[in-house]
This record gives structure tokens, sequence and C-alpha cells, in this order.
């Protein structure tokens, strides 16, 4: 629900899509969306810190000096030649727990959004194809699920069975279908009135052959820009839930349960917060930036209609066709 | 051009921001009060770069950059921001092109009409009231009272386009900028709004400038005219003398292209386009396209506006050697074709949307080989109808055959072969071709469909298509992007043709494109029916395009054929209300036009130059 | 119009209603063992069943709840044995006080800066508060919150408390000072997003044919901004404030958490870790029910502010 960024609003809320601000020049109809991305300044810098971050979760495992478990030295010492970030909340490395805090949560993420993706795009695309009964079913229950707050039905589901990891993820899962089914929907139905599909009916091209062939290829860049505004959500609820207690559990470091654990040291030492609270937003923000770019630049290379994944403009939930 | 001329402009030029690329350079012209000038240009020529000039106005991304603009004294380009809100509306003002999109929709039509008034601080003239002033002009363009209190949307397209001329001549300007006002409109809502303008403008002594593609409402409306190419002016006089001797080459072309309804003339297209801004060469813009160019006295240097006669001006070195001769146009030209087996056979159609009947029995039949029009105004059905034919469109009810066989409603239940035999091309280029696929792709896929050649032979039957259609190999493995309306208006036809049909239906295929570019399509049509026996089905608005190419016509209104019969006879002798109205509203356009066959060089009035 | 679309409302609750219910019921664990968790044995679980009607079929449960809920008796408290509806509603006020505050203040700073931007299309104002905007709507509400926390409660300035002193019964206007992070958070969560929103539908307005046209009949620039392309912007900044609503709901769930605030959200937390289902059940229904009440508010409101949708064509 919380949008990402202008170009990708538009998908969200239905607003106009902006036009373009900055596209490199020489980006044009034939160009893959990526090539042009990379060519921005967002598209470099979202990209960057999104990538450096990465690099820190998934290699600093394997760089970190201490266990992340044994305890070092008192709570929350200052930072020191042994120990570069100082002790955490009952003495632990901070250093050590923050290389070793990120590649969970980045799993994790990615697993749910991989899940949302795919079943959302999945149910957008049989809505919008079946029509008929299977979509108004589809989309009241798309409509259900949308009532709730993320977060909120993620706890639900974790109050009855317990933090287990697995429903972690199907809760991620389930939260961002809806909304990447709608916006799915939204650009096939868009994309099937057009004149070149018509055009395949008249030939009778066979119906499977006209959604994979001719619609799906239209779908890309709608669906990259919802995949990266999903990712950045789903790493922001993972470590909502995980900083509540209710996700990954202590004593395994993870830079949201640091964060909550160690909010009474702030003045002792506050690298214990800071240090993973640094990492997080720079994932959030990098993988944000980056889906911005993403959003812009296929706005100019589908000339203009791909981004526009037109989400009705009402609030979802009640889509009373007039 | 007196002294008191209300309008003179000189030297404008306009720009990308930026870069710095010339937009339109070194317009110049002059208005007396009264006067109606003409800009006609096709798309990219920068005409309505000018006409917005004209208020000191330019586009997002362009800037005015040098030039003049004097109207009543003041040189609109040297003012203040402030002084030119002051200005524009009472002394300039403007008439959109799109009513719908130029109110503002959130707003009564009385509110916005009010708002013009009250920026008029000075109060008018006789001293009435802003409510007098309102039912004045209201009167004057004959819009009822009960429009003050609709939101735009809730008024019809000739209902808006009359609140926008009202907010016009409001404040009684000196000079009237009009960008394409009627464009959209149909036959007979265009003539009554141009009425309306031609007598405000006579009563009130406004000095008009009048923008717009279509050459034969420039002929009705305006006394003098400028041509616009590339953005410069190429040649400018009075309507008379250029309209009926026009000396530059890409006048003639423009005329020749203009299909008319009095005689039937091949229409001559221009092959290429326009150079954009930046991409100009360094000699004479339309050179690379003119059958004239004679290379370095064209190429090296542009050539300047030059007073050849009286008021009449032209950019074209060569202007002494070039005369178009004045011909009668042949009336004999390709409407007498053998008669062939009917190949498409319609009773009694009757089809609707919704709970809406939109065409009420209509009876057709196609021979081989035979080009039918079928042309009406918006609404009139033909759309409909001819959906109905392809298998688009499902609601309807009668008889559809073709060679005897009966055709069922969805395209997706019919035979091959018949799917095969009847094709079908979108009024829109913009959207017919994926745009995600390659040329290649989208031609191929008919014979994908349909055949099992090999793929060598689908991609020289492919580039045999294209080259048919007047595209080069080259185009295979560009995207429909990079290509212009016109291409792709090529490529949407080669794709129907690859298959070999016997009937093509073409849906007002050229309403979006520019004259010139709709000729040489109009053109290749006629070709292909020659060469291939081809028969089509041509639905348009446009009246005057079916002498150029039509064997019978058909018109239709409100779902029914009014009138069926030869071209010659429908429309030299009608016999229905409706059709006698809409020849009797339709522009009409006396140009000259040079005998079809004879070469460019006859032209030359020095043979060997 | 608003009839049928309260119809939807509650068929739409309804069936979140269900929802809600089979997510209690048909995950691994039921209510018994969730409350006893690691405390109870076999026969402590077995007779907390019986009590809670855990053996009936899942139908008549349902049922039972159901009417429950309507008639205004959501049941008791699985940890401390009291009616849920006064444990719940007892918060809801200061939970409402949080959400509409910071949703006006939020909403009319966002608005009104994404107008200022517009206009400014591009300069350094534009630019740098479009920055700002994006790096705000990737950041965690909790890193929002602690940030704020850092800079006026602990380490920087300490002119805020870290905590709200809200005590139980006592209006949050009475202790104002602890609203003030809380709200700066949640202000800071939906700022950048209305911001956005609003400067894009601006700019669209401000490119459309209509105020083009405006600009050449001599119309000034203010009166253009303001009664000519503002007036098209409505409909998309009440739904915008529709889902910031929306939002601020689920954000106080961490916010109240992280400030200690006596609010719904907090509530909510706490249930969660004593699986006290009848709460949790109760509290997310109620999210729900403000969720679809919201959504028809904003649709009527746009419909209201769009003459388009609202009136026929005629001519």
């Amino acid at each position: 629900m919380r949008a990402i960024s202008p170009a990708a609003d538009a998908q969200i809320a239905g607003a106009p899509p902006l036009e373009l601000e900055e596209l490199p020049a020489g980006v044009g109809p034939r160009d893959s969306v990526l090539r042009g991305v990379f060519r921005t300044t967002r598209g470099r810098i979202g990209a960057g810190l999104a990538l450096l971050v990465v690099l820190v979760a998934v290699i600093g495992p394997f760089v970190a000096p201490h266990s992340p478990t044994e305890f070092v030295g008192p709570p929350f010492a200052k930072p020191s030649s042994a120990f570069p970030l100082g002790t955490d909340t009952l003495g632990r490395d901070v250093l050590s727990r923050t290389l070793k805090g990120g590649w969970e949560l980045l799993l994790l993420g990615l697993a749910g959004t991989a899940a949302g993706v795919l079943l959302g795009a999945t149910i957008g695309v049989v809505a919008a194809f079946r029509g008929g009964l299977l979509d108004a079913v589809l989309m009241r229950g798309v409509d259900v699920v949308l009532a709730f707050p993320q977060l909120v039905f993620a706890l639900l589901l974790v109050s009855v069975v317990g933090p287990k990891l697995w429903l972690v993820v199907l809760a991620v899962a389930v939260a961002h279908a809806p909304q990447v089914g709608r916006v799915i929907r939204s650009a096939a139905l868009d994309v099937s009135e057009r004149d070149f599909i018509s055009s395949a009916e008249l030939i009778a091209l066979p119906q499977r052959e006209i959604i994979f062939s001719e619609i799906l290829p239209n779908l890309t860049s709608p669906l990259m820009v919802e995949t990266g505004i999903r990712l950045t959500y789903s790493v922001i609820i993972i470590a909502g839930l995980s900083f509540l207690g209710f996700g990954l559990q202590p004593p395994e470091p993870n830079w949201a349960v640091m964060i909550n654990e160690n909010r009474g040291g702030l003045s002792a030492n506050s690298w214990a917060i800071v240090a993973p609270a640094f990492l997080l937003a720079l994932l959030t923000i990098g993988v944000n930036t980056l889906t911005d770019a993403i959003a812009r630049v296929s706005l100019g290379v589908d000339g203009r209609r791909a981004a526009t994944a037109v989400v009705p403009a009402r609030p979802p939930a009640l889509e009373v066709r007039e | 051009m007196s002294a008191e001329a209300r309008l003179v402009v000189s030297d404008l030029r306009v720009v990308v921001t930026g870069t710095g690329a010339d937009v339109v350079d070194e317009v110049a012209f002059s208005l007396d009060a009264g006067e109606t000038l003409g800009l006609v240009g096709e798309s990219g020529s920068g005409k309505t770069t000018v006409a917005l000039a004209l208020l000191g106005h330019a586009r997002r991304g362009l800037t005015i950059d040098s030039g003049t603009v004097i109207a009543d004294g003041i040189d609109l380009l040297t003012l203040r921001p402030k002084e030119l809100q002051g200005i524009r509306g009472s002394r300039v003002a403007y008439v959109p092109q799109d009513p719908a999109s130029a109110l503002n929709p959130a707003l009564k039509i009385g509110r916005q009409l009010r708002d013009v008034f009250r920026k008029d601080r000075s109060g008018s003239k006789d001293g009435d009231s802003i409510d007098a002033r309102v039912e004045n002009v209201l009167a004057a363009v004959r819009l009822d009272e009960a429009a003050l209190s609709a939101y735009p949307h809730q008024l019809s397209g000739g209902q808006q386009q009359r609140a926008a001329i009202a907010m016009a001549f409001a404040l009684r300007p000196g000079v009237i900028v009009l960008d394409e006002p009627t464009t959209g409109l149909d036959v007979t809502t265009q003539r009554h709004v141009l009425s309306t303008i031609r007598t405000l403008c006579a009563d009130e002594g406004i000095a008009a400038i009048f923008v717009s593609h279509d050459l034969a409402v420039i002929g009705e409306l305006a006394d003098r005219v400028a041509v616009m190419y590339a953005g410069r002016v190429s040649e400018i006089g009075a309507i008379a003398e250029v309209f009926n001797s026009p000396k530059h080459p890409y006048t003639v072309g423009l005329l020749g292209a203009v299909p008319s309804t009095d005689r039937a003339h091949p229409l001559t297209g221009m092959e290429g386009e326009p150079p954009r801004p930046g991409e100009r060469p360094a000699g004479c813009f339309f050179a690379p396209r003119c059958p004239f160019c004679r290379p370095h006295v064209c190429t090296d240097d542009e050539p300047p506006l030059d007073l050849i006669a009286g008021s009449h001006s032209v950019r074209c070195v060569r202007v002494g050697e070039i005369a178009p001769r004045v011909g009668a146009g042949s009336e004999g030209f390709a409407t007498a074709r053998a008669a062939g087996a009917a190949v498409l056979t319609v009773r009694d159609l009757r089809a609707s949307y919704g709970a809406k009947q939109v065409v009420h029995g209509v009876d057709l039949e196609l021979d081989d080989g035979e080009c039918l029009a079928v042309v009406g105004e918006s609404g009139s059905g033909k759309t409909t109808l001819a959906r109905c034919i392809v298998g688009l469109h499902q609601r309807w009810q009668g008889e559809l055959d073709w060679r005897g066989q009966r055709l069922v409603k969805a395209a997706r239940q019919r035979t091959p072969e018949s799917l095969r035999a009847v094709q079908y091309v979108f009024q829109n280029p913009y959207g017919s071709l994926n745009p995600r696929k390659p040329i290649r792709h989208i031609v191929e896929q008919p014979l994908r469909r349909f055949t099992d050649l090999s793929r060598g032979e689908r991609g020289r039957r492919a580039v045999a298509a294209l080259e048919a259609t007047a595209l080069s190999a080259s185009f295979l493995n560009r995207y429909p992007g990079e290509l212009s309306g016109g291409e792709r208006q090529r490529v949407a036809i080669a794709r129907a043709l690859v298959i070999e049909p016997e009937v093509l239906v073409c849906d007002e295929i050229t309403s979006s494109l520019d004259v010139s570019v709709q000729a040489a399509i109009v053109e290749m049509l006629r070709d292909l029916q020659a060469e291939r026996r081809l028969a089509l089905i041509i639905i348009t608005h446009n009246l005057g395009l079916v002498r150029s190419i039509a064997d019978r016509v058909a018109v239709m209104h409100d779902g029914r054929f009014v009138e069926q019969a030869r071209t010659s006879q429908v429309l030299d002798s009608p016999q229905d209300g409706y059709t006698k109205r809409l020849l009797a509203d339709l522009p009409h356009i006396a140009t000259a036009t040079a005998e079809p066959g004879l070469p460019p060089e006859a032209w030359l009035t020095q043979p060997g130059t | 119009m608003v009839a049928r679309r309260s119809a939807l409302g509650i068929l739409t609750l309804l069936l979140a209603s269900v929802l809600v219910f089979a997510a209690t019921q048909t995950l691994p664990g039921n209510a018994a063992t969730a409350a006893l968790r690691n405390t109870g044995s076999a026969e402590r679980v077995a007779v907390l069943e019986r009590q809670l009607h855990l053996n009936d079929p899942a139908i008549s449960q349902y049922t039972q709840w159901i009417t429950g809920l309507v008639k205004g008796d959501p049941g008791n408290s699985l940890a401390n044995g009291e009616p849920v509806d006064t444990l719940v509603m007892g918060r809801v006020e200061n939970s409402a006080v949080l959400v509409l505050l910071a949703g006006s203040i939020g909403a009319l700073l966002g608005a009104a800066l994404g107008v200022a931007a517009a206009a400014r299309r591009g300069g350094w104002f534009d630019n740098t508060l479009s920055v700002v905007a994006l790096t705000f709507t990737a950041l965690p509400e909790f890193l929002i919150a602690l940030f704020l926390v850092i800079c006026f409660a602990t380490v920087w300035l300490h002119v805020l408390p870290a905590v709200a002193q809200i005590p139980p019964g006592t209006s949050p206007w009475s202790n104002a000072e602890s609203l003030v992070l809380p709200t700066a958070t949640l202000v800071l969560m939906i700022m950048p997003y209305v911001f956005r929103m609003t400067r894009a539908a601006m700019i669209e307005a401000l490119e459309s044919d209509y105020v083009e046209m405006a600009r050449l009949t001599g119309m000034s620039a203010p009166r253009v901004l303001f009664l000519y392309a503002f007036p098209n912007v409505i409909p998309t900044v009440v739904q915008v404030i529709g889902l910031c609503l929306l939002y601020l709901a689920g954000g106080i769930v961490v916010v109240e958490y992280v400030f200690n605030y006596p609010g719904v959200g907090q509530q909510l937390v706490a249930a969660v870790t004593d699986r006290d289902i009848p709460v949790i059940q109760f509290i997310v229904m109620l999210l729900a029910a403000f969720y679809v009440v919201v959504n028809i508010g904003a649709d009527v409101l746009a419909l209201i502010a769009t003459p388009r949708r609202r009136l026929p064509r005629s001519g």
C-alpha cells in the first residue's frame, strides 16, 4: 500500500504516470529496460546501494571475526581495536553480529517476494483472461485480504502458529499477492484491449499463444516494477516482525532484532543500533530507488505504456463497477 | 501590407530549449484587419509552434529565441509575463484544437466564460454588466443559455467548440489564432462552426490566423495562405495565387495529394518525411524529397523566401524554371473494372452494442477485385459493420457469405480458408502492432498460423509483402516504436497481404495520417487492387477520398445504407437527402492539378535544364 | 450508490471475518494450546478446549463468535479473563487520536508541499524534496521512530519523552508531550507519499490542455494554480488520504510498541505475545471495519469532487 516512487505510485493509486524527467540519451524502443536503467543516476545509485548491502549480508558471515553468540566483553563497551563496533546489550561483538545479521532477512525477503509475485501474477492473469465468475470471485478474495494491514495480517497468522519462518514467508506472500494481482490484472486487461490483440483474434490465433507470445512480453515492465516494490515491502515487514519479536528469533543475529534489543544502550554504545539500522536502511532505500528508476525507464522504452498498469483509481476493497 | 497592419511577424525563431536546434525560423508575415491567413502544413511543420508563439507562448521544452510579433503596435515577445497576461485574451486570443481537453473539466462553462470577462478590468465599452456580455457572446456563437450551467463533458463536440470560440471572441480581440478548430467535428458541424467564425471575424474586423492541415477548409475560409514545411514558410500568397498556380514543389505535391469530390485524379503522395528539428540538412529542407532537386544548387545553402509577384513569395531557387501545368484531371481513370464473381455478400445485417441497435438491416455485395467505399460520420455504425464482417463483433443477426459459404459470427469459429480470405486493417497504427515484437514476427504471424512454410520461405514472403507496401527488407528487424505512423500502417497492410487475401477491409486507415502519407497509401492500395484483383472495403468519413479509389460507394447514416451506387453516380447526382447535405457541407478546393501520367520534368518550362 | 457500496462493504467484512476465523482455526495449534503453551499438560488443554467450545464443529464456533461480535460481546480475554470489548475500546480513543492527528497533519503538509513542488518543477526545491521523499518511504517505521527518539529524546536533544506517559483512563491530550514523537513518526511515514501523489497529480494538471488554454487567455499564474489546476487534483488527494489512513492503521502497531503508547496497536502486540486469540480477533476485525468505512468515505468524496463521473452526458 505504501508506494515507493512517483512512477510506481502510478501503479498503485491510479494517478497518471509521470513523464520522464531523466531518460538517458539513446534509450529507445529497442533497448532493454535494464540497460537503460543502469544509465540513469537513480538506477546506478539504487543498484549500488542494494548491491553493497547484499555483499555485506552474503559475505559477512564468512569474514566475521567472532561468533555472534559468544560473550566477549561487558555490555555496551565502546569500540576498541579488538571490537571495532563495541559490544551489545549482552556483551556480544557488534561487528560480527552485524556481518552475520543480514542474510536471513534478505533470504526471507526474496522468498516472500518471489512467492507473492508468482501467486499474484497468476491470479491477475487468470482473472483477466477467464473473466466472468472466476474474475469476480478472485477480485472479491483480493479485496478481503487487502482489508487488513499487511503487518497485522502477518501478526494474526503468527499468533496462532508461532513465529515459524515458513509462516513468515507465507504471511508475506499472501499479503503481497492481492496487490500484485490487481496490478497485473489491470495491465493484462489494458493490453488485451489493444488492436494488435484483436488482430491476433482475427486470425484465430490459439488462446495460449496469444497469452504467452503476445501479451506476456508486454507485462514484463509492470511486473518488474511490482517485484521491486514488493521486495522493499517484504524486507520492511519481515524486519518489523522481527523487531516486534515475532519473526526471526534471538539469539541468532538479525538486524531488526539487534535494533530492538539494543534500544537501551543508545547513549552507551550507539553502534549497536546504528550499524544494523544503517545497513537495513541502505538496503530498503537502494531497492526502492532502483525500482523507481526501472519504473521511469519503462515509461520511455515502452512508449509511455509500460508502467501504467493502473489499478482502478479507488482505494482497494470496494471495486464497484459503474 | 498597409501601415496599419494588425499583426506583423518578422524573423520568428523558436528553438528546442537546451540543444538550440531550431524548430521554426525566419517566419514572417503580416495581416490587416478583417483578413484571414491560413497556415498550412503537415505534422512536424511547426505550424502549431508558430500559432502559440503569436501569443508569446511556447510549449514545454521550447523557447522563443528571437523575432518580433507586433500586434497593435506592441511587440509581444518583449513583454514581461504580467504584461503578456494582459494582452492575451483581450488583444490576441486563441481557439484550441481539442475543446474537450481545453475546457476545464472541473468548472462549469458559465464560470469559465465569466472568468474571461472578469479579467477585463476596463469594463466593456457600453458599460454592460458581465452577465449581459455573456449573453451577447452566447448569442453570437449560437449557444443555448443552458450551456452555462453545464460541465464541458456534458456538451457535444460542436457545442464545446462554440464555447471555446465564445471565450476567445469575448473581449473583442484584434487578432485571433485558431488552431485546427474543426478537427474531429463532423462535416455538418464543421460547416456551422466555420460560418460562425467567418461571421464573427467579418463583423468585428478581426484579423485571424487559421492553422490547419486541411487545405479544403483553408480554401474556403482564408484570404491568404502560408505553407509551412520543416519549420519554414515555403510559400505564401493570396489563396487564388497559391492554389491555382503553386510554385513550390512541396505545395504542388500537397495539392496533388488532397482528395477531391469534384474530379477523380490519382493522388500523388510524397515519399519520405520532413526532417525533424536538429536533423535538417544544410540546403533546402525539401531537397531530399524534391523531384526537381539539383545538387549544389539546391543543397548547399538554404534558399531565401523571395517575392515573385504581387504578394506571392516562394522559398525555392529554381522557381523561375518550374511551372506545373493546370490540367483538367481525367474522369475515366480506373473506375471501369471488369465485373467479377461476388466474393462477399451481406444480407439484412442488424447489429447492436449492448442494448442499443447500431446497424439496421444492411445489404451489401462485393465482387472480386472491386472497391466499395462505406462512407459515414462517427456514430453511423460503419465500424461496427466492418467488425461484424471480419468476426470481431458478435452481436448481430443476418447473413454473411463468402463465396457462397455461410460465415459464423465469431472469427474463432470460422474456417481457416475464410479467415485467410478476408483480412482487416485497423485505424490506429499505434495500437495495431505489438510493441515488443520485431516487424518480422508481426508480418509473418499469419503465415505461421495458416501455413506450414519453412522459416526461409516465410521470410521471403514477408519481404515480398513489405516491398509491396514500399518498405524495404531492412524493416524486418526493426521494432514498431522506431517507425512513423505511415510506416506502421504499411506494416499493418503488409501483414494483411502476406497470406494473399481476397478481400481487404480497411477501417479508416488513413484518418490519423498526414495528407501526403494518406495519398501515398491510397495510391498503393489502388495498385495492389489492380495487380492482385484484390477486393477492398474502404471505411471512411472522408467523402473526398472515395473519388480517387472506389468503384462503388455506400453512404451510411444511423445504421442504414441511405444510398449505394457507382461512385460517379453518388457524387455527381446524389439521390438521398443526407448524401446531398453531406456533399454540400464538404469544403471544396479548387486547385491546379497536373495531368496525370506526365513526369515531373514535363513541368519544366525550359526542357533540358 | 452509497447503499450499494455499504452492502459490498458488509459483504467484505463478513468474508474478512471468515478469513480471520479460518486463520485462527485451521493452522496448527488452537486457542487452547496457544493460551497454555508450554505450561499446560494434556489434561488442562482438554479442559480448556471444552471450555472454549473448541471441539464443536467449526461452523457453530464461527456462528457463535460472529453473533457475539455483532451483539457486542466478543468474548473474554484469555490472558486476564476480562471482557474483550472493554479492554479494547478503552484504548481505541488513544489510537484514534494518533491516527487522526497524524493523518491531518501529514495530509495537509504533504499536499501543500506537493503543490509547491509541482509549481516549481525541476528546481532545487522540487528535486530535494523528491529525493527526501523517495528515501523516507523506504524506511521501516521503527527506524523512523528510533531516529526521532535519538534526536529528540535520548542522544542529541532531551526535550521529549522517549516513552509515552499516559496513565490508563486519561485522555491523551492531558499529556500532550507524549503525543509528539509518536505523531511525528506517523506523519513522517505518510507525508512523503502524500507529497509524491499530490505532486504527480498537480504536474499532470499543470501540463494539461485546459491549463495551457487558461494561460493563453491571460489568466494570472496564481489563479491558474489554485482555481484551475487544483480542483482537478482534489479527487486524487482524497483517495490518497484514504489510503494513508489505512496505512496509519497498520503503522500504529510498531509505533505504539516503540513508544509504549497505550493504544490498540500496542495491545495487539501484547495479545500476540500472549496468544490471546479473542483479543486478537476483535482488534483485527476492528481494523478491517475501519478500513471498509474509510474506503466508502473516500470513494464517495472522490465522486463528489469529480463532476465528470457524477453527472451524465446530456448534450
